[in-house]
This record gives structure tokens, C-alpha cells and sequence, in this order.
């Protein structure tokens, strides 16, 4: 167990500056969530912590070791990747006891290693097979098995569900939450499927471009984006965001006008802000009421999704936007065609500057 | 018996007819070869494609040489030294060239293919030099050492193929695990590799098990002589006789452990040529 420090790191591949003054502290015993869209350096970060690529630049500290120089082996780490690499030609025990027998552990203590793991992920009567014989989900347990069976300080998941169908994704997802329960270990994984870092995070760090958006629990991520990126990116589906210009603002609140909406009171502080500059409001599908048409609130619906315990209602946009969705619990008494106003719920309404950043509620309502 | 099932047994017939003629086209030399090695001295020019009487004599003439065993010795060393040799450093290379990222990688890739494009005799004067300068002039190892010069491109070639399409993550998997790259070759590649091995490996014993030309310029003695040399100086009872029945028996002595080689691994070497066509 052991927890991870990350300063000032930087990645450089040639001309690429991948990863970007990443500062980052996991605790001893959290489960970490990287995740983000393709590209934005979260393998590389995962990759850095597990040496398998040299930092170019600040200082990784595995529980109060400087770890930048130290090969793998020595940085107590266990890896879990996406296409599970087990050796073809090992039985899924010696895949366990590959590890353990390079470390020149003597040969009691590797069988009874492999055994409390391969117990801890039921793989007990899999142990004789060699992968070929093992069906998707079993391979996934032996290679998590693999990782573990050296008992590392910490974990690391390389996208691990990404090879499986979406039924056994949802199981397999249910027995990595319980076995970070049952070991208590520091594990961080990586992810592209923001529903998976929700469900499994302790803390997610959502990434872009290389470096780091925002970092805090689910709740934190979904109640309180820090910025446009992060609120677009987590929950589904997505936030809807709406062009916006401020009317007046102060430390306590702010009134902005959106097209369609007309004014609207919020709770941000403003004072900041210049009167007129862009902003974009952004609310939740299920942030926003239907009723009936309002003078120039007026859209009309574009499509209705039933999905047997909810609905998706789609909205003709004012011109030049993105589609709108509403959503509500089914049955929606909603139909195709129909002309609706939108009321948002002014609780939940996220506001966002031209820089992406969000706009911070006033003392008044957050001490509230 | 209606027209299609005519067309299909036409069909059949033409087929194994083509078969037949293939067969004949490639074993006949062989076959011709194994016959004249038994018969007896006094028919050898009766040109005849059955046996009429047979005996072993051409085989005891050759096996009463011990300079011919002494050859068959030579050319086991040296055809095994080779392919041991040509895999070590072929494996070896492989791993740099197909695994470590450096600059100037598909130069020397270029360049070693380009030197088993030479033809033989273009090095044989210089490589006789370097011979000599080593000390190994009539030495099995000056064979084993120039064999190994044109095994080695090929050897390292299909190798590096082969090492390539293996997945990254199964050698990051072994660096996690704690194996240097050393134990990741031995452990976890070379396991994987045995296909390719056993076909490069194959046709390197080939190789140097047939070679004759050096083998005739570095060597001197009857000691060191490997058996594709001592079957082209066998000498007859005179001068004036070419001894066709041990040549043609010494020649089919030789031969038989190639094809017992080629019998045992050719479903290696089957998907060992095809491996890195398809995926899986």
C-alpha cells in the first residue's frame, strides 16, 4: 500500500509535449480514475507511474521514494493492460508465478501467493488451462490475477474492459469495486468510458490535451464542473449548453439573457465580468422543465426516445445550436412536433466564461 | 451416367494426371539417383528405370572409407555449429532490430540483406583472406565462420518479421513482471517463436549441409573435408574411372537425414512461412 505523488511532471515524445505540469496526489489505499477522450495523455500518465516510459521533467514519488530512475520491478507496481497480454504458452499458474519466480521467491511462498490469489478471483479450477482455453472474462481475472499475485504497492489498469461485450463489462466492472474493497490497495485506472470512472472512482481526474481539468470525487465532477470540458464530458446524456450573455452581475448573483430563455436570475457571482460578454449556460437534461409555449420561449420538438424507464425529448435548437434533451421519468405525455418553452431548474444551471472556466456560485449561496 | 458427372470425374482424372507429372518432374534425379546407387558396378551404364538385380556394394565401398565418415562427422559439426550460431546471434538481432527503437535501424536492416546478395564467388578471395588471417585455414570453423555470414541475413530477417508481430504489451507485461531482456527473450519470446526458429534453422542445416564451394577452397586435407567435397573427390579404381555407384550412394547417404529433417518439421515450417500473413 502506498500512496503516489506527482509533481511538475512532463512528457516530451520529440516534438510532442504529451503530458504537461501534472501535480497530482493519490492517498495510500484510493481508487483512481483517469479518464478523458482519446489522446489526452491519461495511457501515457499511467504508463509514466508504471515506468514502462522515462519522465522528462519533475518528480514522481511512490509512498516516500523518488521513483523517476527506478525500473518497474523496483517501483512495487502491478499493471493490468487492455489486451491482457498473458504468456500463450504458460498455464494460467505460471502466468501468476511468472513474476514472483523472477523475483527469486522460494517456491512455498509462490504457490501459496498463487493460490490466495487465484482464490481472491476464483481461478482455482482454471489454473492447469493456458489462455487460448479461457473465455474473455476469465483472461481478464488471470491478468488481474498476474498483476496482484506479487502483491504490488499499487495497481494499475490499462482501459482493462475494453475487449469485453457490455454485459460482462458490467460484471467484471462490479468485481474490480470489490476487490479494491477487499484489498484496500491503491489502484488507478484508466478509462475512456466515463461511466465507468463514475461508478468506480473514489476520485476521478478527468484529463484534456494533457493536462489535468479538474480533479475530485463523482459527486464533486457532476454537481460542480470546474469548467465547459468537464461538464460536457461527464454524465449521459450530455449537459446542454446554451450561448448566453451577461446582463448584469454582482458578487451575490447575476442575471444573464440566452436565446429562447430570455432572462434568467442565477446564483453565480459575477462582479468580475463585464456586462455583455459571451457566456454559455449549461444545464443537465434532467435540469429542465417542458410546459407550454412563452411568447419567443418557444421550441419545437424535434424527436422523442422512449427508453422504458425514462424519456429523451430532442429539441429543435434557435438557430446555429446544438440539439437540445430533456430529460423525465416515463411515461412523457410529449410528442413529436409539439411546440414547448424550456424552464430551467435555477439550481442546477452551470455558467461558463469564454475561456471555458466556470463561474464560481456567490458566498452568499454556497455558505447557504 | 449423365454429362456432369463425366466433366467431374474428367475433372478428377486431370488433376492427379498433373500431380503424377509434378511428382515424376521433381523426384525422378532422386529416384534415378538411389538406383544407380544399387546396382552393381558391371550395369551401370544399362540406362534402365527398374531394378533387374541389386546389391549394397557401392554403400559398403563408401562406408569402408574412414576419410568418408570422417567427412559425414565434419559436416555434422559444421551444419549444427551454423544453425546454433545463425539462431543465437539471429534471435539476438532480431530483438534489437524488431524491438529497440534507435536511429538507423532500417539502415542496417537494408544492409544486412545486402550482403547475402553477393554472389559467393565475388567474396571468396577476400573471405579467404580473412580466413587466413584468423588461423583457420583448413579448420572446420573457417566453414562454420562463412556460413554463417550468409545465413545470418535471412536467419535475422525472417526472425525480425516474426519478433515484430508480437504484441508490445506482452513484453511491457514481462518488464513488469521484473524479466530483463534477456529473460523476456528466453522465457516469454522464444517459446512463441519456435515456428519461425525451426524453419530459419532448418533451412540454414540445409544451407551449410550442401555447400560446396567454400568447402572446397577452405579446406585441404581429407580430415577436414565436409561430405558434399568428399563425394566429388571420391576416386575411382584409376584415373580414368568416374566411380558413378559410390557417388550416387555417398550422394543418397547425405540426403536422407535432409529429408527425415524436412518430414519431422515441415508443419513448422509451414506456419513459420506463413506466420505474419494473417493475425492469430
Amino acid at each position: 500500500m502506498a500512496s503516489v505523488t506527482l509533481e511538475k511532471i512532463n512528457k516530451v515524445f520529440g516534438r510532442d509535449h504529451i503530458i504537461k505540469d501534472v501535480d497530482l496526489t493519490i492517498g495510500d489505499g484510493e481508487f483512481v480514475v483517469f479518464v478523458g477522450p482519446s489522446g489526452c495523455g491519461k495511457s501515457t500518465l499511467l504508463r509514466l507511474i508504471a515506468g514502462l516510459e522515462s519522465i522528462t521533467d519533475g518528480d514522481l514519488n511512490i509512498g516516500d521514494t523518488l521513483v523517476n530512475d527506478l525500473p518497474p520491478r523496483e517501483r512495487g507496481v502491478g499493471m493490468v493492460f487492455q489486451s491482457y497480454a498473458l504468456y500463450p504458452h504458460m498455464t494460467v499458474y505460471d502466468n501468476m508465478a511468472f513474476g514472483l519466480k523472477l523475483a527469486k521467491t522460494d517456491k512455498e511462498t509462490v504457490h501459496e501467493r498463487v493460490m490466495s490469489t487465484a482464490k481472491i478471483l476464483q481461478l482455482e479450477d482454471l489454473l492447469h488451462r493456458k489462455p487460448k482455453a479461457l473465455s474473455g472474462g476469465q483472461r481478464q481475472r488471470v491478468a488481474m490475477g498476474r498483476a496482484m499475485a506479487r502483491e504490488p504497492r499499487i495497481l494499475l489498469f490499462d482501459e482493462p474492459l475494453s475487449n469485453l461485450d457490455a454485459s460482462l463489462r458490467v460484471q467484471m466492472r462490479n468485481e474490480i469495486a470489490r476487490l479494491h474493497n477487499r484489498l484496500g490497495s491503491t489502484m488507478i485506472y484508466v478509462t475512456h468510458d466515463q461511466v465507468e470512472a463514475m461508478t468506480l472512482a473514489d476520485k476521478i481526474v478527468v484529463l484534456k490535451g494533457g493536462h489535468i481539468e479538474q480533479v475530485g470525487s463523482p459527486h464533486e465532477l457532476y454537481q460542480r464542473p470546474a469548467t465547459k470540458f468537464v461538464a460536457g464530458f461527464i454524465g449521459s446524456p450530455t449537459m446542454n449548453f446554451m450561448p448566453a450573455e451577461l446582463a448584469s452581475g454582482s458578487k451575490d448573483g447575476c442575471r444573464v439573457t440566452a436565446k429562447g430563455l430570455g432572462e434568467v436570475a442565477l446564483p453565480q457571482a459575477a462582479d468580475s465580468y463585464r456586462t455583455r460578454s459571451s457566456l454559455t449556460l449549461g444545464i443537465r437534461p434532467e435540469h429542465l422543465r417542458l410546459e407550454a409555449p412563452k411568447g419567443d420561449n418557444c421550441f419545437e420538438i424535434f424527436n422523442v426516445e422512449y427508453l422504458g424507464n425514462e424519456v429523451y425529448v430532442y429539441l429543435e435548437p434557435k438557430e446555429g445550436d446544438t440539439l437540445l434533451i430533456h430529460r423525465s421519468e416515463a411515461p412523457s405525455k410529449w410528442e413529436e412536433g409539439q411546440k414547448v418553452s424550456l424552464v430551467p431548474d435555477i439550481e442546477h444551471v452551470h455558467l461558463f466564461d469564454e475561456s471555458g472556466a466556470a463561474l464560481m456560485l456567490s458566498e452568499t449561496r454556497s455558505a447557504a | 451416367m449423365n454429362q456432369r458427372q463425366l466433366a467431374k470425374i474428367a475433372k478428377r482424372v486431370g488433376f492427379w494426371a498433373l500431380i503424377a507429372l509434378i511428382m515424376v518432374y521433381a523426384v525422378f534425379p532422386f529416384y534415378y539417383a538411389v538406383i544407380t546407387s544399387l546396382k552393381p558396378s558391371s550395369d551401370l551404364f544399362q540406362v534402365e528405370l527398374w531394378l533387374s538385380n541389386w546389391n549394397l556394394d557401392n554403400y559398403a565401398q563408401i562406408f569402408s572409407q574412414s576419410s568418408f565418415i570422417r567427412a559425414i562427422f565434419n559436416s555434422v559439426v559444421v551444419a549444427f555449429s551454423v544453425v546454433f550460431i545463425a539462431l543465437l546471434l539471429g534471435i539476438t538481432a532480431s530483438y534489437a532490430l524488431g524491438r529497440v527503437r534507435f536511429r538507423g535501424r532500417s539502415t542496417v536492416m537494408l544492409v544486412i540483406l545486402g550482403v547475402s546478395m553477393f554472389p559467393q564467388v565475388a567474396v571468396l578471395s577476400g573471405l579467404f583472406e580473412v580466413i587466413r588471417a584468423l588461423n583457420l585455414y583448413n579448420n572446420p570453423a573457417g566453414l562454420i565462420l562463412s556460413y554463417t555470414i550468409f545465413t545470418l541475413p535471412f536467419t535475422v530477417w525472417v526472425l525480425t518479421t516474426f519478433m515484430k508481430e508480437l504484441p508490445m504489451e506482452l513484453e511491457e507485461a514481462a518488464i513488469m513482471d521484473g524479466a530483463t531482456p534477456w529473460i523476456t527473450i528466453t522465457k516469454v519470446f522464444l517459446p512463441l517463436m519456435w515456428p519461425a526458429m525451426a524453419t530459419t534453422g532448418l533451412l540454414a542445416f540445409i544451407a551449410a549441409w550442401n555447400e560446396f564451394l567454400f568447402a572446397l577452397t577452405f579446406t585441404l586435407t581429407d580430415a577436414q573435408r565436409t561430405v558434399p567435397v568428399a563425394i566429388a573427390l571420391l576416386s575411382g579404381g584409376s584415373a580414368y574411372e568416374l566411380p558413378w555407384g559410390p557417388i550416387m550412394a555417398a550422394s543418397v547417404v547425405v540426403t536422407v537425414p535432409l529429408v527425415i529433417l524436412v518430414i519431422i518439421f515441415q508443419r513448422r515450417i509451414v506456419s513459420g512461412l506463413t506466420a505474419g500473413a494473417v493475425k492469430g
